[in-house]
């Protein structure tokens, strides 16, 4: 009997996932958080406001944790980005607010916590307070937005506190985007993603419709017509492919798939191969790799062509990574799928190095073959405009192109997140989403002023 | 190494650390830990007449900031509650075991003479060192016209003070309330009265907060909540101001001053010495952390002392006090300017915030090469030391004194009206 990859499901007992797959990052309980918030000195005109593109008042929000004015400290939070509570716990923080904390250049660089702390509190606004904010009258205007990612929700939440009326269309069946189909499960622990939309919808005035698919069920041009405003936040929906012999073989799927299935199942049914290799080095690449190991795969080997400085995955997300059991081999670049009997049995890689240019050079002699039952494949994804096509929507770099106020070259169509240029950030597309809803809402009230 | 030992008006003791009457020295069990710790002395938490005081549940608030428990404390319990024969069987066991240690008395009774005149020989009889008047104690006892109600009228001060001294040879402590405007006016009494010595301050009256749910002042009796007595780190500022008052005093200049007030470690022993004191009580730090604080107390105040050179404690008293000057006479024309180590600055603006909002506008926010910058602009500058307090860094902001051009106080200063003329 030919023998096939070993892919198999509930390698783990069902106790041993919920282990796995609960908060990676326990919240502080109030007492530590409050110790942590009196570390912060308020700095004016804070470094760490600036680094967050959604420009929460930092300090502010954690004096009102050190003076236990929690809904203040949630409200300063939520009116810059009112998906807070999931950045909280996906932003790469080290890079971001903590990266420019002042308490790096002292301590022995233990910057305040901030990503914990903002998840404590508006932790404790959806607990205790709710939705914060209000609708204004109603205007009467609608607006359609094209992705219920962090983006569109958060485009729509600011459009609906306008008094405007939204309608979210989404391919998925549930509202969420990346956060409920692309995140690792144990970022986003308990179901958040889902209580979060529940929170944000809470404000009144958004609809959703689920497995609505752009291009197929509907186009830009015919929302144009229907709404007074439209907004695309598509995100990216291709992945793109290695282009090498063997990637149809049974056992070799994108990353991205992988993770969304393990999202949308109960983990117990989701196969996992034995020995996993993932291909990347993004935080894709990070999430899968964990994520399969934490579902029981024994070995999980994740390769990168390049050296650890060019990975796009943070420091910390790669320590995770190998704290977890992932073994992470670089400058190494995959040549083609290896198959025994038909089956996925390794892939090979080109050892490689980085050139006298800087540039990396692969020797396609010297070549190893690492064993796998599974390859995930996080090799980039990409934009993908056929939905677009025969719209006057202007692309440039794989990417639509948008203006400063976040409109395309189609009239009264505006895109963010990762559709649109610039880092693909669930906090950059908040603020693309926010500031969209604010164009539109400036473009509303000037018309209704001439 | 410096010699800590101390006589206070012949009362010895191995180092200048007593514990002040209060909570921490009611009873023979607590003393007794307190001396094996290696307190230098006490005084026996305040005796009077039977039946005794009865002291209510729920006695102390504190106040907190920003993370650190207890930076003031306030209490409104009152002196011993214990039967008077229980102190003072206590008081001559300790003080029999304990002869090296000093032992002083605290005293509060009605005030007639008889009262003091009974109670006197009793404490005289167990040997003890000497007595504290207790003229202090803001709440409670000074409803029933004791402690702070006799210490705010300085002829009773002086009056009770006159009595003790003519009815024991005990050497007599007048311990003063702070809660008077002139504390030498209660220092000179205690003199007039023949003290051998003073004491403070005693607690500040104070409501240490508001219970919001409740809404009554805390700590709640049942609700209801009531003045009490404030001590601990933040009173340490007032005690010093007071007590310098007493020290550079001509008056009062020989008057022996036991500082208390906040004192917690070393360094704020130092403090109280300088401004004059000679001996030093400790309440608040003890209740806070346990009789073990006193060892670093003592072994840091040894090493500063080494390092200084002062050998005894009487080389260390009063130091300061010839530089404890009335405002008159600052020199107007000495100036200093704020610095900004731009090496050690974290770029967190408190320093600029504070300048622009609240005083001189002399802390340029500017921005090189992109990163945070921030420069004295020194005309602007009047040399108020807030920039340098409010910076998290230690020594990133440093006053510069600049050169000095004379002396100019303002008794002679051009603008003031009043001013006196220089002769030419």
């Amino acid at each position: 009997m030919p023998q096939g990859p070993d892919i198999a499901p509930g390698r783990l007992t069902d106790a041993e996932l919920a282990l796995n797959f609960s908060d990676a990052h326990p919240p502080l309980t109030h007492a530590q958080a409050v110790v942590e918030a009196d570390r912060c000195f308020y700095c004016y005109d804070a470094p760490c406001i600036e680094a967050c593109p959604t420009g929460i008042d930092i300090p502010r929000f954690i004096r009102a944790i050190a003076t236990d004015n929690m809904a203040g400290s949630a409200r300063v939070i939520l009116e810059s980005n009112i998906l807070g509570g999931s950045c909280a716990r996906v932003c790469p923080t080290e890079i971001l607010c903590e990266q420019k904390c002042v308490h790096n250049t002292r301590e022995e660089g233990q910057p305040i916590r901030i990503g914990m702390l903002q998840r404590h509190a508006t932790d404790w606004q959806m607990e205790h307070g709710g939705q914060p904010f209000t609708r204004a009258p109603s205007t009467g205007k609608r607006v359609a937005i094209v992705g219920a990612g962090p983006a569109g929700l958060a485009c729509a939440h600011r459009l609906a506190m306008h008094g405007h009326d939204v309608m979210i269309f989404d391919r998925h069946a549930l509202a969420g985007g990346l956060n409920e189909y692309g995140v690792a499960a144990y970022k986003l622990a308990d179901d958040f993603a889902q209580r979060e939309v529940d929170f944000l919808l809470a404000i009144g005035g958004i609809s959703f419709a689920g497995s609505e698919v752009l291009g197929r069920d509907m186009t830009v041009a015919g929302l144009r017509r229907e709404y007074d405003a439209v907004f695309l936040a598509v995100g990216l929906a291709g992945v793109r492919s290695l282009g090498i012999e063997g990637e149809d073989l049974d056992g070799v799927m994108d990353a991205v798939d992988f993770i969304e299935g393990l999202r949308s199942t109960s983990k117990q049914t989701v196969p996992v191969g034995r020995r996993v290799v993932v291909i990347g080095g993004g935080n894709t690449a990070v999430d899968a790799a964990v994520q399969a190991r934490r579902l029981g795969a024994d070995e999980v080997t994740l390769v990168y062509r390049r050296g650890a400085e060019n990975m796009s995955a943070t420091p910390v997300e790669r320590e995770w990574a190998q704290t977890n059991g992932v073994t992470v081999r670089l400058w190494a670049s995959p040549v083609r799928l290896v198959a025994r009997d038909g089956a996925l049995a390794g892939i090979e890689f080109a050892r490689g190095a980085k050139g006298a240019d800087g540039r990396a050079t692969y020797d396609a002699q010297d070549t190893f073959i690492q064993e796998a039952d599974m390859v995930l494949k996080a090799v980039g994804q990409t934009f993908l405009p056929d939905p677009l096509n025969g719209e006057s929507i202007a692309i440039a770099g794989g990417r639509i192109v948008v203006d400063e106020n976040g409109e395309t070259t189609m009239p009264g169509v505006y895109a963010g997140g990762d559709c649109t240029p610039g880092e693909d950030l669930t906090v950059a597309a908040v603020r693309d989403g926010r500031n969209a809803a604010e164009a539109i809402h400036a473009a509303f009230t000037a018309a209704v002023a001439k | 190494m410096a010699d800590l030992r101390t006589n206070f008006v012949g009362i010895r003791s191995p180092n200048p650390f007593w514990l002040a009457s209060a909570p921490p020295t009611d009873k023979e069990y607590n003393i007794r830990r307190a001396f094996e710790a290696g307190w230098g002395g006490v005084v026996w938490k305040t005796l009077g007449e039977d039946p005794p005081v009865v002291n209510v549940s729920s006695r102390y608030g504190s106040l907190d900031y920003n993370g650190t428990r207890m930076i003031g404390l306030n209490n409104i319990e009152l002196i011993s509650d214990r039967p008077l024969a229980t102190n003072i069987a206590e008081i001559k066991s300790v003080k029999r075991d304990y002869p090296d240690r000093a032992v002083v008395v605290s005293l509060m009774v009605p005030c007639v003479e008889e009262s003091w005149k009974a109670i006197l020989p009793i404490v005289e009889e167990t040997g003890a060192d000497g007595i504290e008047l207790n003229f202090g104690c803001p709440h409670g006892m000074s409803e029933r016209n004791m402690g702070a109600a006799v210490g705010q009228v300085p002829e009773y001060v002086e009056m009770v003070t006159r009595w003790c001294k003519q009815n024991t040879r005990m050497p007599v402590i007048v311990k003063l309330t702070p809660n008077i405007t002139n504390i030498l006016m209660p220092a000179r009494a205690a003199l007039r009265g023949g003290a051998d010595a003073v004491s403070l301050i005693n607690t500040i009256q104070s409501v240490i907060g508001v219970d919001l749910d409740l809404m009554a002042p805390m700590p709640t009796v049942d609700g209801k909540g009531t003045h009490g007595g404030y001590c601990g780190p933040a009173v340490k500022p007032i005690a010093l101001r007071m007590i310098g008052d007493i020290a550079r005093d001509p008056e009062l200049a020989r008057l022996p001053i036991s500082g208390i007030g906040g004192i917690g470690s070393w360094r704020d022993a130092a403090e109280f010495l300088a401004m004059g004191a000679s001996t030093l009580q400790v309440c608040t730090a003890a209740m806070h952390y346990g009789f073990r604080i006193v060892e670093d107390m003592a072994d840091g105040l040894s090493a500063w002392m080494d390092q200084k050179g002062y050998a005894t404690i009487d080389d260390v008293t009063g130091r300061a006090i010839e530089r404890f000057v009335p405002w008159n006479q600052l020199n107007m024309k000495f100036n200093t300017i704020a610095k900004i180590d731009q090496d050690a600055c974290i770029k967190c603006g408190l320093c600029h915030i504070a300048c622009e909002d609240t005083s001189h506008q002399a802390i340029a926010k500017t921005r090189v090469d992109g990163e945070r910058h921030y420069e004295v602009i020194d005309a602007e500058c009047v040399g108020c030391n807030l920039c340098a307090h409010v910076c998290p860094v230690s020594d990133c902001i440093t006053m510069q004194p600049q050169p000095v051009d004379g002396v100019l106080t303002w008794p002679e200063h051009p603008n003031n009206p009043a001013r006196v003329a220089v002769e030419s």
